[in-house]
C-alpha cells in the first residue's frame, strides 16, 4: 500500500519535474480557433477558453503546487521540530514559554493567515510557502517536543550525557534521529494538507498569478465554465485530488511502520 | 471549575491577542506602502504631498506600538477598526451582517458532522476489521483527500445539469424565511461537514478503538452487560476527550472552509468578506476580520470544551494535560 502510493507520487514528481517532456503542448500557447475542445484527439484532456491544453496545464501546474506545498512543509518541519527539540531538551522556563506560543498558535486557521500574508506580500509562490509554514512549524514543535521528552529519558541519553557530551551533541545525534519517524509520517500527510491551501488560495485568486498554471487557479478558471466545460473542472480537480490521497495515505501507512506507540490522532 | 473556567479564558485572550500581534504585524511590516496602494498602484502618479497627507490620515506615521494599541482598542469597543478603504462603509456594519452568517453555518456544521461521524466512529470501532470499518476508513480518507472546494463544484454541476436547480439569490436568515434559509444553507453546510466529519469519524474510531482494551470493559462484559450498554455507557463516554480535542483543533480547517465556500455559494458571511477585501487590498478590513475569525474560532473551542467540563468535571484535568 505505502509502496503503491509512493510509486504513484515519484510519478507524478518525475512529471513535475520533467514537465516539458512530459506535457505534449505549450501550457501557455494560446490557440484560439480550437478553443474549448472536449477531451479527445489532439488534446488529451481538452482545452479551455483561451485554447490551451488542459493536460499540459495540469503537468506543469503540479511543479508550483507540488513546490509549494514541499518547501512549506520541509521548512515548517525543519523550523518546528529544532524548536520543540530543543525546548524539550533544554527544559525550564524556555519550555513552559515555548509550549505557551505554540499552544495559541495551534488551532489557527490556516487559510485565514495565508490569505492575510498573501494581501501584505503579494500573490507569489513564496508569500504560500512562508504563511503554510508558520502554520506548521508549530505542530511540528508540539510533536518532535513529545517524542523527544520521552526520549529524553532513555538510558543512552543518560549515558551520553554521564560522558559529558554537550547538549547538541546529544540533542543530534541522539534525540534527532529517534524522533524523525512519527515527524516523518505526519510530514507526509501535511503535503497533502497543504497542496490542499495552495490550490484553494489559488481557487480564491490569491495563489500564483496568472497565467502560470496551478491547480487552484485552473479551478478558478475553470468555474465560470462550468456547465459548458466541465473537463475544465473535473480533471485537475482529480489531479489534485489523487496526488493528496497519495500524499495521505502514504503518511498513514508510514505513521503505522514508524509511530509504535499509535497516538489517538492516528489511526 | 471556576479556576479552570478562568484558565481557559485567560487562554482565549492570550492566544486572540498572539494572532491580533501576527495579524497586524504582517501586515504593517509589509514592504509595501499602504498609502501607495490606495492611491493608485495603476501607475497613476500622485504627488509625495498627497501621500504623506493620506498617510497622516490614516494614522501610519504613528509609532507602530501606537497604531497597534488604537486598532486594539478599536477591535475591543466594537468600532472594529473604523472604516473599509474600498467602500467607506464601517467596518462595524459589516461584520454585524456577516458575523451571524458564519457562525450560523459553522454550527450547523459542527452538529451535523457530530451527529453523523460519532455514530459511525463507533460503528467502525464496533464492526472493527469488518465491512462497516472499512467502508468508514475510506469515507474519511476520501473526506480528508478530496477538497471540499472541488467537490463543491462537481455538485453544483451535476446539480444544474440533472436537476435543472437554480442557486437561491438572496440570503434570508432562519427566522424571516425558514424555508430560503434551508435551500440556500443545506448545499454548503453539507460540504463545510465533508471534510470536518471525517477528521472526527477518525478520532472517534481510533479513541474507541484504545478504550475496547481497557481493562474495565473486559469487566463489564464479564458482568453481564448487554453490548450495547458497554459500547455506548463505557467505551463511548471514556473515548470522547481526544474527540473534543480534535474537534477543537478541527475548527481552524472549518474556518478555512467557510472561506472557500461561502466565496462559492455567495453566502454573505466574514469568510467571503475577507476574500473580497483581500483582493481589494482592503488592508483594514483585513485586519478585523482575520483576527474576528480567529477570536470566534477560539471561541467555540472555549465552549466545545466547557460544554463537556459540565458533562464530565474530571475532564478539565486530563484536556489540560491533552493540550
Amino acid at each position: 500500500m505505502a509502496a503503491a502510493c509512493a510509486a504513484i507520487l515519484i510519478a507524478i514528481a518525475l512529471a513535475a519535474v520533467f514537465a516539458g517532456t512530459v506535457a505534449p503542448h505549450d501550457p501557455l500557447a494560446h490557440d484560439t480557433p480550437n478553443r474549448m475542445k472536449p477531451p479527445g484527439g489532439e488534446s488529451l484532456l481538452g482545452t479551455d477558453n483561451f485554447g490551451r491544453d488542459v493536460f499540459s496545464r495540469i503537468v506543469h501546474g503540479s511543479r508550483i503546487s507540488l513546490y509549494v506545498a514541499a518547501m512549506s512543509v520541509l521548512a515548517g518541519t525543519v523550523l518546528g521540530t529544532l524548536l520543540g527539540t530543543a525546548t524539550a531538551y533544554l527544559g525550564g522556563w524556555l519550555d513552559l514559554a515555548a509550549q505557551r506560543v505554540v499552544d495559541a498558535f495551534l488551532g489557527f486557521p490556516l487559510l485565514v493567515l495565508a490569505v492575510v500574508m498573501v494581501v501584505a506580500l503579494g500573490t507569489s509562490a513564496n508569500t504560500v510557502v512562508i504563511a503554510l509554514a508558520m502554520v506548521l512549524t508549530p505542530q511540528m514543535a508540539r510533536l518532535s517536543r513529545a517524542r523527544a521528552l520521552s526520549i529524553k529519558e532513555e538510558t543512552y541519553v543518560t549515558a551520553a550525557r554521564a560522558a559529558g557530551a554537550s547538549p547538541v551533541r546529544i540533542v543530534w545525534k541522539h534525540i534527532l534521529p529517534h524522533s524523525l519517524g512519527p515527524v516523518l509520517a505526519y510530514a507526509t500527510g501535511w503535503v497533502g494538507a497543504a497542496l490542499v491551501a495552495e490550490s484553494a488560495l489559488g481557487f480564491l485568486g490569491l495563489g500564483v498569478p496568472l497565467p502560470y498554471p496551478s491547480w487552484g487557479g485552473m479551478l478558478n478558471e475553470g468555474r465560470q465554465y462550468l456547465e459548458v466545460a466541465p473537463w475544465l473542472t473535473v480533471f485537475p480537480g482529480l489531479a489534485l485530488s489523487l496526488t493528496v490521497l497519495s500524499f495521505a495515505l502514504l503518511g498513514d501507512a508510514l505513521r503505522d511502520i514508524l509511530d509504535p506507540r499509535g497516538s489517538p490522532r492516528s489511526s | 471549575m471556576a479556576r479552570y473556567l478562568l484558565w481557559r479564558v485567560a487562554l482565549l485572550a492570550l492566544s486572540t491577542l498572539v494572532a491580533s500581534v501576527v495579524i497586524f504585524g504582517v501586515l504593517r511590516v509589509l514592504p509595501g506602502d499602504v498609502a501607495i496602494g490606495i492611491l493608485g498602484g495603476g501607475g497613476a502618479p500622485h504627488s509625495p504631498e498627497v501621500r504623506e497627507a493620506l498617510r497622516e490620515e490614516l494614522g501610519l506615521n504613528d509609532p507602530l506600538a501606537a497604531q497597534y494599541g488604537k486598532w486594539l482598542w478599536s477591535m475591543a469597543s466594537g468600532e472594529f477598526g473604523g472604516q473599509s478603504l474600498v467602500t467607506g462603509r464601517p467596518i462595524r456594519s459589516l461584520v454585524a451582517r456577516e458575523l451571524p452568517v458564519t457562525l450560523l453555518l459553522a454550527l450547523y456544521a459542527v452538529l451535523l458532522s457530530v451527529l453523523v461521524s460519532v455514530p459511525l466512529g463507533v460503528l467502525a470501532a464496533w464492526r472493527w476489521k469488518r465491512w462497516p470499518d472499512y467502508v468508514v476508513r475510506l469515507a474519511t480518507i476520501a473526506g480528508q483527500a478530496v477538497p471540499s472546494f472541488w467537490l463543491a463544484l462537481l455538485l453544483i454541476l451535476g446539480l444544474v445539469l440533472v436537476f435543472h436547480w437554480s442557486p437561491p439569490i438572496v440570503y434570508t436568515h432562519p427566522w424571516e424565511d425558514p424555508w430560503n434559509h434551508l435551500q440556500i444553507v443545506i448545499w454548503p453546510v453539507l460540504l463545510l461537514s465533508w471534510e470536518y466529519s471525517s477528521y472526527i469519524a477518525r478520532v472517534t474510531r481510533a479513541s474507541m478503538l484504545d478504550v475496547l482494551q481497557e481493562s474495565y470493559v473486559t469487566t463489564a462484559r464479564a458482568k453481564g452487560l448487554p453490548e450495547r450498554a458497554v459500547v455506548l455507557g463505557h467505551v463511548l463516554r471514556n473515548a470522547l476527550p481526544p474527540i473534543i480535542t480534535v474537534m477543537g483543533f478541527q475548527l481552524g480547517a472549518l474556518l478555512g472552509g467557510t472561506l472557500i465556500l461561502e466565496s462559492i455559494f455567495g453566502l454573505p458571511g466574514i469568510g467571503r468578506g475577507l476574500v473580497t477585501a483581500a483582493l481589494a487590498r482592503d488592508y483594514p478590513v483585513v485586519q478585523s476580520m482575520a483576527t474576528l475569525l480567529v477570536f470566534a474560532m477560539l471561541s467555540v473551542s472555549l465552549i466545545i470544551d466547557l460544554v463537556y467540563t459540565v458533562a464530565d468535571p474530571r475532564i478539565s484535568y486530563s484536556t489540560r494535560t491533552a493540550t
